[in-house]
């Protein structure tokens, strides 16, 4: 009694609560189940009541260090050790080492007959005595309906059963009960009714054929908790809740860039490549070459000496690497060295929640740098739209917290939207790149677009590219008037070119040559020219030569005229008449 | 009282040999009575039995009374969770009668001292 009242009246913001250990459990619950109050755990027959109530035992006591009794109301000790072999669990040796304490109970209506008044102090007892032994913090009572098809007197049962519950809380220690669950009800005999502090829904449903474990949280006093309906699976580990969103966003962030694997889509993505740890969605249609791309991530990872790992829902690892070694990837040489890891499955063979675990376990056991889905549209199949979509969600979530970088395929059926993917995923992803065809003259060519890259300048045009026996190439851009040209209009758009630019190179060669031509015939008419003048300047010299020589010779003639007629002449200086 | 025990349960072939080989008042009775502590309800059971054994089983029944306060382990061997609950272990088979046996008639019926109704 103190215990529970000092956490009553106690200022305490938070309830105290106790781990199950549970994988995901403890995150919906916010911590686990109430401490040292009774918890309902209810459901139909079949949906693992007993497991998920033997687990949080189990992993009490190995985990926590909480012994824990377990009392059995429909199948003794050995049988449910038994049962939880498979699982990992070694029951007997929890058993032998006094942190679990088996206790079947028994009730057979037909040895039992009932004559007045009783009460259950008998099974308070047991259950006291085996609480005592060994100094047990959990108790489940699985199944306590039980009671109920062994005794009569539903008065005294439900009289009883309130006190018990009264008396585990009194106790202290952190209860789980069970219940089959009845039509309308939670519970067939209405144990929800005693049970208030917390109450957990287990379903198992069979939608198209395929089954689906869910649970949910029905209620959970003084506490948030998550509200949805989550998938929970039983695998080989035992029990594993997959809380839808409770990743939340948190992720750290790298701004390290990784290559795509193929140069020239580095280029249009900045320049650089992918972020790490981001998520790159491929999509087109059948035969656009989207495994291809991711053939060339992949071996990109493996050749920096990183790890990939390939999830293949269509083709089986030798088919991959025989095929990716036609355009020139040597992926066998990667699995040989253990980089690669090709795991194929049908999407088909089991459910949603199944796929996840084996693709959680896969991914925690390998510690890859990059996984590829192939395509992850075909997680459809194994289940609904509706959960294929959160699936995924949470598998990218998971992805990012771990760093790594995620390709996923996206196959786009003929006819849909290009721009719509199979599971709706196309707003969670960081880059998403589109491969379409374009039909142009009598031809079906491949095309690469850069739809979204979250964080980076990319490239905005759409290039073609050729699958070759060297791998995916990314060619040159040529735009016609109808838009991007490909293929053989490409080749006669890109001769074209090709001859015009000879063509100008010739017209310019000739134009050069013409103009020397004409500057050496300008030239030759300038010398000429000049010789001319010269000739001219040379001629006027000598006419001048001689007028001088003539005038200094008609002068001289005077003067020896003067002399001879003996006239009174002065002398004239003979160069005056020059002047 | 042997027919009446034959008609209510089917037996083994050993039972129904050694019952019909001993005779039948000889037969012992080995009962047990679980109670938790000194209760009016497990007082009240203990002196219903003692009535009905003197009544019907004279000098061949022995009262064995277990209290569960004192020996809690002793509950899992015969199943106990009712309180009061009183156990035939001799003559098999094994039953249960729980509740202070208030009332005689089913008592009887419940320790196959007498046909049940149906």
């Amino acid at each position: 009694m103190a215990k529970t009242t000092a956490n009553d009246t106690a200022f305490d913001r938070t309830l105290p609560k106790a781990l199950t250990g549970v994988r995901g459990l403890d995150e919906i619950t916010g911590g686990g189940l109430p401490r040292g109050r009774p918890t309902l755990i209810c459901g139909s027959a079949g949906c693992g009541k007993t497991l998920l109530s033997l687990e949080f035992l189990v992993r009490g006591a190995t985990e926590y260090g909480e012994p824990g009794v377990f009392m059995a109301f429909e199948e003794t000790g050995e049988e449910l050790a038994q049962n939880v072999r498979s699982l990992g669990f070694d029951l007997n040796k929890l058993v032998k080492q006094k942190k679990l304490l088996l206790d079947f109970v028994r009730v057979e209506r037909n040895e039992i007959e009932e004559t007045g008044e009783y009460d259950l102090e008998g099974l308070f007892i047991r259950l006291n005595a085996a609480i005592e032994s060994i100094g047990a913090k959990r108790v489940v009572l699985d199944t306590i309906e039980t009671l109920f098809s062994g005794l009569e007197n539903e008065g005294i049962l439900r009289s009883e059963l309130r006190r018990l519950f009264r008396w585990l809380k009194d106790k202290g220690v952190t209860a789980v009960i069970t219940g089959e669950r009845g039509s309308g009800t939670l519970t067939r005999r209405g144990l929800e009714e005693y049970v208030s502090d917390c109450v957990i829904l287990l379903d198992h449903r069979v939608t198209d054929q395929i089954s689906t474990r869910r649970m949910r949280i029905v209620k959970y006093r003084g506490t948030t908790h998550g509200t949805n309906e989550y998938p929970f699976l039983i695998d080989e580990d035992g029990f594993s809740v997959l809380p839808v969103t409770s990743l939340g966003l948190q992720h750290k962030v790298s701004s390290e860039r990784i290559s795509s694997g193929i140069p020239r889509l580095d280029t249009m993505l900045g320049g650089k490549g992918f972020f790490r740890g981001s998520t790159v969605l491929v999509s087109g249609t059948a035969g656009t070459g989207k495994t291809s791309m991711a053939a060339h991530f992949g071996n990109a990872t493996c050749e920096r000496g990183e790890r990939c790992l390939y999830f293949a829902f269509e083709e089986s690892p030798g088919q991959l690497i025989r095929n990716m070694r036609s355009i020139g990837l040597d992926l066998g040489k990667h699995v040989k060295q253990g980089l690669l890891q090709i795991h194929s499955s049908r999407a088909s063979f089991f459910g949603l929640e199944m796929h996840l675990a084996v693709i959680h376990k896969l991914v925690l056991q390998v510690k890859p740098d990059t996984v590829v889905f192939d395509p992850v549209g075909a997680l459809v199949q194994a289940g609904t739209q509706r959960d294929a979509n959160s699936m995924i969600t949470r598998l990218i979530d998971f992805l990012k917290v771990q760093g790594i970088t995620a390709m996923l395929l996206n196959l786009n059926s003929a006819g849909d939207s290009l721009e719509r993917t199979d599971v709706n995923i196309s707003s969670i992803v960081d880059v998403w790149l589109l491969l379409r065809d374009i039909e142009l003259a009598g031809e079906r060519n491949r095309a690469l677009y850069v739809l979204k890259s979250r964080g980076m300048p990319h490239s905005n045009q759409l290039r073609e590219y050729l699958i070759t026996d060297r791998g995916v190439d990314l060619l040159d851009v040529y735009v016609g008037p109808e838009g991007v040209l490909t293929g053989s209009a490409r080749l006669s758009l890109e001769a074209q070119e090709k001859s015009t630019a000879l063509s100008a190179q010739l017209e310019a060669e000739r134009k050069l040559r013409e103009r020397q031509r004409k500057r050496e015939a300008l030239e030759a008419k300038i010398i000429a020219m000049r010789k001319e003048f010269e000739i001219d300047e040379s001629e006027s010299v000598l006419l001048a030569d001689e007028e001088t020589s003539r005038i200094d010779r008609l002068a001289q003639d005077r003067h020896a005229m003067a002399v001879s007629r003996q006239a009174d002449v002065t002398v004239v200086p003979f160069r005056n008449g020059r002047k | 009282m042997k027919k009446t025990t034959a008609k209510k349960t089917p037996l083994t072939l050993e039972q129904i040999a050694r019952t019909s080989s001993g005779p039948d008042d000889t037969e012992k009775w080995d009962l047990r009575l679980y109670v938790a502590g000194q209760t009016p309800r497990s007082v009240a059971a203990f002196a219903n039995l003692k009535r009905l054994c003197e009544e019907h089983l004279a000098g061949r029944y022995n009262i064995e009374v277990i209290d569960l306060l004192k020996h809690p382990q002793l509950a899992a061997g015969d199943q106990i969770l009712a309180i009061p609950t009183l156990v035939r272990k001799l003559p098999q088979p094994i039953r249960k009668i729980v509740g202070d046996l208030s009332d005689v008639e089913r008592a009887l019926v419940g320790l196959q001292l007498r046909p049940g109704k149906s």
